[in-house]
């Protein structure tokens, strides 16, 4: 029911944009780099080995005042290479 | 004896810098502390109104460093402590007429004399907050729960760690604890888990700081106030004394335990 539809409390609204908006500051790595970096990383990984592309997953985790760059990227199994 | 210099900062203005440092300096000099206060918001001169000494400033922080005066001639003494003193901020100047080594030496002309010298920073990340945080020993940093205020008090951190001055003690400002309970304000636990530095105290909003202020007498110096006990306290824990733990989450008056949203506005 438009604006007030949410469930979450205002402060958990704020506590999650913060989570994300501190750890782009930080890092000065704005959600739009990341996505370039995610697409070359694709790339550059799927020279050597197959992967599957639309499940790959890069995030920013934080813990305290540190940011770690987390990239999970599922290979594809040997097997399955000439199913689709 | 040599001063400790204690940088108060916060990236956004209005968040309360300034009344902090009147409170927190007028606190310690309450204690039997000899305390400087420094105005480094060149340009806009505040710490005179809110500490009740505007009628009395004949010269200012820039007066000093262009050696127009002596040092002792620009400290003011405040009306209530014959050991607490304030070095206005000149008005019509800017910033750039002062560099962050003109502030380290002052302050260390000023530090046998002395046991704390608190530095007024103005808001921003710009020349005026380097002059601020160059001579700090220690530094408060001053923060809203907040989404804005938060934000930039962690550029704040990321700026004061690049530089190598360790992480600042926090100070968060001006709570609505019934807010919080509404879970409609970030919490002191919220607040602390996104910007991951040491909590120094928690004051909460308070009509008397107002008040206070209207009259030029800090608000630490009336003794039921809410936000003046909080800034007693961090005074204390400043000193490196015991203080009981801010009782932020007392109920704001009486008649809020009865209509708890007229704590909104």
């Amino acid at each position: 029911m438009g604006f007030f539809r949410s469930r979450k409390s205002s402060a958990e609204d704020a506590k999650e944009r913060l989570q994300l908006v501190l750890v782009h500051d930080r890092t000065n790595l704005p959600p739009a780099a990341l996505e370039a970096l995610k697409d070359e990383l694709i790339a550059a990984i799927s020279k050597y080995v197959e992967i599957e592309a639309q499940s790959v997953q890069i995030s920013i985790e934080r813990q305290g005042r540190s940011q770690r760059l987390v990239a999970d990227i599922p290979l594809r199994a040997v097997g399955e290479r000439r199913k689709g | 004896m040599s001063a400790q210099v204690v940088t108060v900062t916060s990236g956004k203005g209005g968040v309360g810098k300034t009344t902090a440092v009147a409170n927190i300096a007028t606190a310690l000099a309450a204690a039997g502390q000899k305390v400087v206060c420094i105005d480094a918001d060149i340009g806009l001169r505040n710490l005179d109104v809110v500490m009740g000494l505007e009628n009395r400033i004949v010269y200012d922080l820039v007066d000093v460093i262009e050696g127009r005066c002596r040092l002792r001639q620009a400290m003011i003494r405040d009306r209530h402590f014959q050991e607490l003193y304030l070095i206005p901020a000149a008005q019509t100047r800017d910033k750039s007429a002062i560099s962050p080594s003109d502030m380290v030496d002052l302050c260390n002309e000023l530090r046998p004399d002395f046991d704390w010298i608190l530095v007024d920073s103005p808001a921003g990340i710009e020349r005026g907050f380097r002059n601020a945080i160059a001579p700090a020993d220690r530094i408060l940093l001053i923060t809203n729960a907040e989404v804005s205020a938060v934000r930039d008090a962690d550029r704040v951190i990321g700026i004061l760690e690049a530089e190598e001055k360790g992480s600042p003690s926090l100070i968060i400002n001006r709570l609505k604890p019934d807010l919080v309970r509404q879970h409609e304000m970030l919490s002191p636990e919220d607040v602390l888990d996104l910007l991951a530095v040491p909590l120094l105290g928690i004051v909460p909003e308070d009509e008397m700081v107002i008040v206070a202020t209207n009259r030029g007498a800090p608000v630490v110096l009336d003794e039921k106030s809410r936000a003046g006990k909080a800034f007693r306290n961090i005074a204390l824990r400043l000193m490196g004394k015991e203080a009981p733990n801010d009782d932020w989450n007392a109920s704001d008056t009486f008649w809020a335990r009865f209509w708890p949203l007229k704590g909104r506005k």
